[in-house]
């Protein structure tokens, strides 16, 4: 199996006004050098908390935010210096699926347009073909031929989403880039979603960069996963490595925080880590690991030298003391 | 899922759903008719009252309603104020309606590029746009009008000169709101260029503030020309409705129907345009069509 996406190195950074004229520029550092890669077929969740900079990792992997540095290879071929055009060439093989299905759909264009638009803006068939092809795609997420001609508030925010999951898949993406595509949703339409995006994962081989702040969303649906606190990759495992035995200190947090029926009994099970305080500001990051003023296992080291994702069993792992 | 429950729905052209929401629009229709009949009246309504609206024809300030010839009476010259009013009626609206098409069409453009693309781009339009912010409107319309020599079209580039800005701020505000959205991500998502998502993307959906603004914009700019008409710029060989009120203006205490029969005739027209204009919102918004 051949790397569909291999990220090295990956910073994003947003220049924040000057407190003078003369003062150096400020950035905040949203991603701080994220290495991931995802194999064809597979599904790469990255978990994190609300500012730990997984979606925009995510932006910036599709060209969407740019990057400060880095490098994203997309089947061996790096995306970052290509030109506008031939960006625009790419984005066949990568599309999006967004959190909110009320504010990602145009509202004044009718679904059929909405879905059929990748298409007469890559220039794929002919009005006949492309409008056989929504008829498809609006049958294969599970929407009715006769809603083709509704508008976007006409419908409910599950169905919206499938319109926004059928566009996605308008022009045969290979990779789908989903940014939380289920937490604006109802619980009961939320499994609807997810087992549709892992019935076209089965069917039509694509693989899923999937961000999402839902421990249990990411276990459903992800091979691998990855654990972003402050713009950095904390841990990164198989999803039953991540799930049983996770080695970082906040991964453990983040699965004890989960509301769980079970938990005592899965054998990983590690003593819930109650963490207080807040991430550090991503506009000064810390000199040494991100994760120290809130780690209950944190000496000196942790202050000193920033850790570096390393492997520790089946997993990598950023931190000094993972065994 | 209440939307299941729903089996048909025709597609229909656009322009022709757009008619049948707006034939539901009373108020919108009751602006149509309006203003049809202004317009009728003022192409037409020669053809059965002819009268130079220029020629002293009867003794000066004759009340409405005494003399049979001159149901609406004269002015201070002793001319007649309903030719003037019918001859008068259309180059004031099409003053109206080129300076309100010239407005909309520099300030949408320099709004929709600043908000775009903002940065630099913004920075340098908007500077542009202040520059002609803070310069007296009227003051700088005189000067536009004197320096190339008053005319009808004249005064009407005059007047969208001097009145873009609001439009182009409004343009800006709207285009900065949507731009971060994520429908205008997805477009770039799916390898739309900024053309399009700048002109059908977010302009459609920048519209509705739009159109009210552009209906506002025909009534200014009437009233600005009769302004112009008034401080003695109008094009004194074209009878309008400002030059009427202008010229009028000084008696309003002695004689009040030359004033007030233009007067009314500028409020219908910049009321129907306005009732017309928020039907063409109504009726271009799909969220609105289900009622």
């Amino acid at each position: 199996m051949s790397a569909l996406l291999d990220v090295r190195d990956l910073k994003v950074r947003f220049a924040l006004p000057k407190p003078s004229l003369f003062a150096p520029q400020p950035f905040l550092e949203a991603v701080r050098g994220v290495s991931f890669t995802l194999e064809k077929g597979r599904a790469l969740g990255i978990v994190g908390e609300s500012g730990s900079g997984k979606t925009t990792a995510a932006m910036a992997t599709i060209r969407l935010v740019p990057a400060a540095g880095g490098e994203i290879l997309f089947e061996g071929e790096d995306l970052l210096p290509l030109d506008d055009e031939a960006m625009r060439a790419r984005r066949r093989d990568i599309q999006l699926i967004f959190q909110d299905p009320y504010s990602s759909l145009n509202p004044r264009a009718r679904v059929v347009d909405i879905v059929r638009e990748p298409m007469d803006l890559m220039g794929i068939g002919d009005a006949a073909s492309r409008l056989q092809r929504v008829k498809e795609l609006f049958d294969l997420v599970g929407l009715r031929p006769d809603q083709l001609n509704l508008f976007p508030h006409q419908f409910s925010g599950g169905q919206r989403q499938r319109i926004s999951i059928a566009r996605a898949l308008t022009t045969n993406p290979k990779l789908l880039v989903c940014d939380e595509p289920v937490s604006a949703l109802d619980v009961a339409i939320q499994a609807q979603i997810l087992n549709l995006l892992a019935r076209l994962k089965r069917e039509l081989g694509l693989s899923y960069l999937f961000i999402s702040h839902d421990l249990g969303v990411v276990r459903h649906l992800c091979d691998d996963v990855a654990v972003m606190y402050l713009g950095q990759i904390v841990e990164q495992a198989s999803r039953e490595d991540l799930f049983n035995t996770p080695k970082h200190p906040y991964t453990q947090a983040l699965l004890a925080a989960a509301p769980s029926l079970a938990r005592r009994k899965s054998k990983g099970y590690v003593r819930p880590l109650k963490l207080s305080g807040d991430p550090p500001s991503p506009i000064n990051p810390p000199k040494g690991c991100a994760f120290v003023e809130r780690c209950p296992m944190a000496q000196e080291i942790c202050r000193q030298e920033q850790p570096v994702l390393k492997p520790c069993g089946a997993s990598q792992v950023a931190c000094h003391f993972a065994t | 899922m209440s939307d299941e429950t729903r089996t048909t729905y025709k597609a229909e052209s656009p322009a022709l759903e757009a008619w049948r929401m707006f034939r539901r629009n009373i108020p919108a229709l009751v602006g149509v008719v309006l203003l049809t009949v202004i317009i009728l009246a003022t192409l037409y309504g020669t053809f059965f009252y002819t009268g130079d609206p220029f020629e002293i024809v009867w003794a000066p300030h004759e009340p409405p309603g005494v003399t049979p010839e001159f149901p609406l009476g004269t002015d201070y010259l002793g001319r007649d104020i309903i030719a003037g009013m019918l001859t008068g009626g259309g180059p004031t609206l099409a003053v109206g309606a080129v300076a309100a098409a010239i407005t909309m069409g520099i300030g949408i453009a320099m709004g929709a590029l600043a908000g775009y693309y903002g940065g630099w781009v913004d920075n340098l339009l908007m500077r542009v746009t202040e520059f002609f912010q803070v310069l007296p409107a009227l003051l700088f319309a005189m000067v536009l009008v004197t320096l190339l020599s008053p005319s009808l079209f004249t005064i009407a580039f005059a007047i969208g000169v001097v009145s873009w800005p609001q439009t182009a701020r409004l343009t800006r505000a709207e285009f900065l709101k949507i731009k971060n959205l994520e429908y205008v991500t997805a477009a770039r998502a799916i390898g739309a260029r900024d053309k399009r998502i700048i002109w059908t993307v977010i302009l459609p959906n920048a519209l509705p503030p739009l159109i009210v603004s552009a209906t506002l914009t025909v009534g200014v700019a009437i009233l600005f020309e009769a302004g112009l008409s008034f401080l003695g710029l109008g094009d004194p060989n074209v009878m309008s409705w400002g030059l009427m009120i202008g010229a009028n203006r000084e008696y309003i205490l002695d004689a009040w129907w030359p004033v007030t029969f233009p007067g009314l005739a500028i409020f219908f027209t910049v009321f129907a345009v306005s009732l017309i204009g928020d039907g063409l919102n109504d009726a271009f918004n799909p969220k609105l069509r289900e009622r």
